[in-house]
């Protein structure tokens, strides 16, 4: 008896020095009751849209004004004309465009019987869905106030229209999220691990005594792991086009192109964890929870990141993987250009400088 | 005589904390020289220093001619290096290992091939050359590594404890092949915990606190302390140390 508790102190004693995993045991309940309480929602507040009015009358007016009072709306600008819809889904991040037709109101009038449209941005089928059917509930509401007050049987009729992805197939919105998640994954968690493997059995040392370049030592260890993604990007999107039926609308050479860009960005991040860590354990913990669960969460593939609180949303922007998301979807789903997606190359890109530089600075001071 | 390694007050500080102050010292070419110690004594520290891997504080070095500071590149080239712990790849063959290593040292193929044969044939491991070096033991493992080495024809090679672990039959082969390196002009830079080892440098030194308290012979050592065995010089040296770990 006594023996045994001899020995659960000595447990106790290891649970208790180890500082790290004990902060973590306690940190990560709180962290994820707050992540989940209140950044994860998947209710959508605030959804920026655009409305056309061809109609400008009092019909259309008070639609307007019942859209911009809700809570889940933000009306961003009132467009003049039908061509501007489509700049205005590419260059702002608009959820929806809600068009009038130019006989709203006399329509409504004359034969009790009118039409919305409603433009919705389908490569995130979840909130497309989830918004339209607000903006249907606001019609209606219109309609019902209407029909109560002069007991006239109207019927406004909304048209949706799912931009992007009319079938609302969920695998346009996973595909490009799970292509940013295996990259990451095998990138940071496989590099820092295989270079902290070195440290560990020592022959790193017999590397860096050797005339070999430290910078060159680096640069051939990620080199396998950049062939690997490249296949399994390869992998990924052969299966999303034979068996998810998932075309790749846009360039083919772009999307690598970033992908590339992406891969670099996360070996840069691996080799920074493996330049701060000193165990293959650590290494893979810190890959796992520090850099795919938050990816997981900011990525904006599970939960929409806009209905987030503001300073989470803040968090979401240094997250490598949402800005790889973003310019996926671009390219994928939506078949655009360099010129829509140049805005995420450019922070993938100075994310990766900056962590460059850093690893070179930090590889440096390891040697001294 | 050639004097391979120099020192002058060489000093590495970490902060407060002096590991290696004011170390001073001369080894010639074709020597065996034991570089002894208590833990926490200050070795690792010195011996790194002189590798390239740790930036000296303060005082000069020259390694086979070289400054210590400003031509790290061709010191690295000139010396050779095996670490404490085992330190070649164990999911990788003998072959690919010597390859490798051959490889980052810039041997070209054809040399490359000469050597992993002659190496192969004078350890006698052929029928294991295409083995991973994993399921070797650890004898056969130590005496690889440090072939391995000197596969590139150093001028010094610095072995940090070498032989830990090892039974006294493998470590007298080791030797053999240490004596085999330093006949060939290869100088030997040995840290070691064995007094019996001591006793096969030609000349060994002892750091206490961090700082070079005997440089001699081992005959010469027993003579000025008037005892029979390394073991009690270096009981003699290192009991006064106020470091230890």
């Amino acid at each position: 008896m006594n023996n045994t508790s001899t020995f659960i102190k000595k447990e106790f004693l290891h649970v208790f020095r180890d500082r790290k995993t004990l902060l973590m045991l306690f940190g990560l309940p709180i962290v994820q009751i707050i992540l989940f309480g209140f950044a994860l929602t998947n209710e959508i507040t605030n959804a920026k849209i655009v409305v056309c009015d061809y109609a400008k009358d009092d019909a259309s007016q008070q639609i307007i004004g019942k859209l911009q009072a809700s809570q889940q709306f933000d009306i961003q600008r009132i467009l003049l004309n039908h061509k501007q819809i489509e700049t205005a889904f590419k260059d702002a991040e608009i959820k929806m465009a809600v068009v009038f037709p130019a006989n709203f109101n006399s329509d409504l009038l004359h034969q009790h019987k009118a039409q919305v449209q409603l433009i919705t941005d389908a490569s995130d089928p979840n909130t497309a869905t989830a918004i339209s059917g607000y903006a249907n509930q606001i019609v209606m509401d219109y309609q019902n106030e209407l029909m109560q007050l002069q007991r006239v049987p109207y019927q406004i009729n909304t048209e949706v229209r799912m931009l992007y992805n009319p079938e609302l197939k969920a695998a346009v919105n996973f595909v490009p999220g799970v292509m940013s998640l295996i990259l990451l994954l095998v990138c940071v968690l496989m590099t820092s691990v295989a270079i902290v493997k070195e440290k560990e059995t020592g022959t790193m040392e017999v590397l860096l005594v050797s005339p070999f370049s430290p910078f060159l030592i680096i640069v051939s260890k990620a080199m396998p792991y950049l062939a690997l993604s490249l296949i399994n990007l390869t992998i990924i999107l052969l299966l999303s086009v034979l068996v998810l039926g998932m075309p790749i609308n846009g360039s083919i050479l772009l999307l690598y192109a970033v992908s590339t860009l992406f891969i670099i960005t996360a070996l840069s991040l691996g080799l920074l964890i493996s330049n701060r860590t000193a165990s293959q354990q650590s290494a893979m913990l810190i890959s796992l929870m520090g850099m795919l669960v938050p990816s997981i969460l900011f990525t904006g593939f599970m939960f929409p990141l806009e209905n987030m609180p503001y300073p989470l949303q803040l968090v979401s922007h240094i997250i490598p993987a949402k800005w790889y998301y973003i310019i996926v979807k671009s390219v994928m789903v939506k078949g655009l250009g360099f010129s829509a997606i140049w805005k995420e190359t450019l922070v993938l890109l100075t994310m990766t400088m900056l962590l460059l530089v850093v690893n070179i600075k930090t590889f440096k001071i390891r040697l001294t | 005589m050639d004097t391979v390694i120099h020192t002058d007050k060489l000093t590495k500080r970490f902060g407060d904390f002096i590991a290696a102050n004011e170390i001073t010292f001369d080894v010639y070419r074709g020597e065996i020289f034991g570089f002894l110690g208590a833990n926490g004594a200050g070795k690792t520290t010195a011996m790194r220093m002189l590798c390239g891997l740790s930036k000296p504080s303060s005082g000069t070095a020259t390694i086979a001619g070289f400054d210590i500071y400003k031509q790290t590149e061709e010191i690295k080239k000139n010396i050779g290096y095996m670490s404490q712990k085992f330190s070649l790849y164990e999911d990788l063959t003998i072959l690919e290992n010597i390859r490798f290593f051959g490889g980052i040292y810039g041997l070209s193929d054809k040399q490359l091939k000469e050597k992993s044969e002659q190496l192969i044939g004078t350890l006698g491991m052929e029928c294991e050359a295409k083995k991973m070096v994993g399921a070797l033991p650890l004898g056969w493992k130590q005496k690889l590594s440090f072939s391995v080495a000197i596969l590139h024809e150093p001028k010094i090679v610095f072995l940090d404890e070498p032989t830990g672990g090892v039974d006294p039959v493998t470590r007298r082969q080791f030797w053999d092949l240490i004596y085999e390196a330093a006949d060939s002009g290869i100088t030997v830079f040995v840290t070691t915990h064995y007094m019996d080892e001591a006793e096969y440098c030609n000349r060994i030194s002892m750091m206490v606190d961090g700082e070079i308290r005997a440089l001699d012979t081992p005959a010469k050592l027993k003579q000025e302390y008037a005892v029979t065995s390394m073991d009690e010089v270096f009981y003699r040296l290192a009991r006064g140390a106020k470091r230890s770990e």
